[in-house]
């Protein structure tokens, strides 16, 4: 009840000539070869053209600008290297200054100090020298000093203790020993 | 003014529908096939030129609008272009599709030198596509359900392959390069038969596949529908609005698929015509 009308409208239909569903009307063959190549020419000059060129290009600016991102990141990690290694280097020779300095200054400090010990002594020395003269001049003072004060002590000694006898007799052996000369 | 109209459809289909016991299944064909009459009510002028029947059908008018539908969004994707190197909205839905068409479609069938026969092949795509989805639009009709339409395209592919082939290699180089190498020399009869219904058997069954697929789930969303009327009872109708439904929305995907299998395949035969040694 259901299948006959269902295949019947598969198979055929009723009357006329064009109304079989695998009829082909050659007018609309000829009708659709006419759109589309109209279609197709119109499409080539106004839009495929112009679309397709835009892809591309838009294409290309897109793979050159990675290259271009990726040439400088690259350029980029170069620079960042070179200067990491230019800082080490840096830092290297700033370590090795001070390093030089500090040796520079312990030289210094051991020479000064070397030299002032030097001074000292020297000073010493001529301290020493000079403590000595001054002690031998200080002592001839002294014995010239005692020696007059002698003499005078012993002129008042003389003065006092030699009477007529014992001037006689010093005057008589002082003669004497003339003499004998 | 097509609203207007309404209550003449829905007396027409009545009347159909009244005959359709009568008719068989004559109704649905009738449904589907071309006629003379713009949205099946418009009368269109008959032409007859050198002897032949140059008539605008109904399906001709389909072509002509959606022609005209292409020309405008692609002229319309073409300057959104000129505003800005990556347009947005519609313009870069064209674009995803025109994309896929290159990229995924005639690239990889073509292979080298498909540049050449891109717009051929956009143009098919984008033309087959609207024509089938004009079977989908209330009131419309696909005119790539009418076998006329898919010879008539499936003749232009067929020139475009061996016209490729022929220029590549030549026109005998291109009919030698069919023949494989290293055959033994008393095959040769059979593998020319072979060929040359090979060449013939390739644009008849783009024909007859875009046209069994179109016609196909137009004819089984009217028998559905028809299953109220057969029967004559509403009872039937939510099983049959329902199951027209799915069929509507396979219909959508069939409409795109379609388009797609019949761009590729071309593309592919051009391909193969092209690069013969393969």
């Amino acid at each position: 009840m259901i299948l006959k009308p269902l295949i019947a409208l598969l198979a055929f239909s009723e009357g006329g000539p064009q109304s079989f569903l695998l009829d082909i009307n050659p007018g609309v063959v000829i009708w659709t070869t006419i759109v589309f190549l109209l279609l197709l020419w119109v499409l080539k000059k106004t839009a495929w053209k112009p679309i397709l060129n835009a892809l591309d290009e838009r294409e290309t600016f897109i793979k050159e600008s990675l290259e271009k991102a990726e040439n400088a990141r690259k350029e980029a990690e170069e620079l960042l290297r070179e200067n990491k290694e230019r800082l080490a280097k840096a830092e290297e020779e700033a370590q090795k200054v001070i390093e030089q300095g500090r040796e520079y200054a312990e030289k210094v400090k051991e020479q000064i100090l070397a030299e002032s010990k030097d001074e000292a002594r020297k000073m010493i020395d001529e301290a020493k020298v000079l403590i000595e003269r001054r002690q031998d001049e200080a002592f001839a003072q002294l014995r010239s000093e005692i020696a007059v004060i002698a003499v005078g002590a012993a002129e008042k000694i003389i003065k006092e203790t030699l009477d007529e006898e014992k001037q006689k007799k010093l005057i008589d052996t002082y003669i004497d020993e003339l003499k004998k000369n | 003014m097509l609203i207007a109209e309404l209550p003449l459809v829905a007396q027409h289909v009545a009347d159909k529908v009244e005959h359709a016991e009568e008719q068989g299944g004559g109704w649905i064909i009738h449904h589907i096939l071309d006629n003379y009459n713009f949205l099946g009510i418009y009368p269109l002028p008959r032409i007859h030129l050198f002897g032949m029947d140059l008539s605008i059908t109904n399906h001709v008018m389909f072509m002509f609008m959606a022609a005209i539908i292409v020309f405008f969004i692609m002229k319309y994707v073409a300057n959104s272009y000129g505003k800005s190197r990556v347009p947005h909205g519609f313009a870069n839905l064209m674009e995803i599709l025109i994309v896929f068409i290159r990229d995924e479609v005639v690239k990889p069938t073509l292979g080298s030198g498909y540049e050449k026969f891109l717009p051929f092949l956009l143009t098919l795509f984008f033309f087959i596509l609207t024509l089938n989805l004009f079977g989908l639009v209330p009131y419309g009709s696909a005119a790539t359900g009418d076998i006329a339409v898919t010879s008539g395209l499936a003749t232009l592919s067929f020139l475009v392959i061996q016209g490729a082939g022929m220029k590549k290699a030549g026109v005998i180089g291109y009919f030698k390069g069919m023949i494989p190498h290293g055959i033994p020399s008393w095959v040769l009869p059979i593998m020319f038969i072979v060929e040359i219904l090979g060449i013939f058997t390739k644009p008849f069954a783009l024909a007859v596949r875009l046209f069994a697929n179109m016609t196909a789930g137009h004819v089984v969303i009217f028998s559905l529908i028809g299953l109220i009327f057969i029967l004559k009872t509403l009872w039937v109708s939510p099983v049959s609005v329902g199951f027209a439904l799915f069929i509507y929305l396979l219909e959508i995907l069939v409409a795109f698929i379609q388009a797609y299998i019949f761009t590729i395949l071309s593309s592919l035969f051009i391909g193969m015509a092209v690069h013969q040694e393969h």
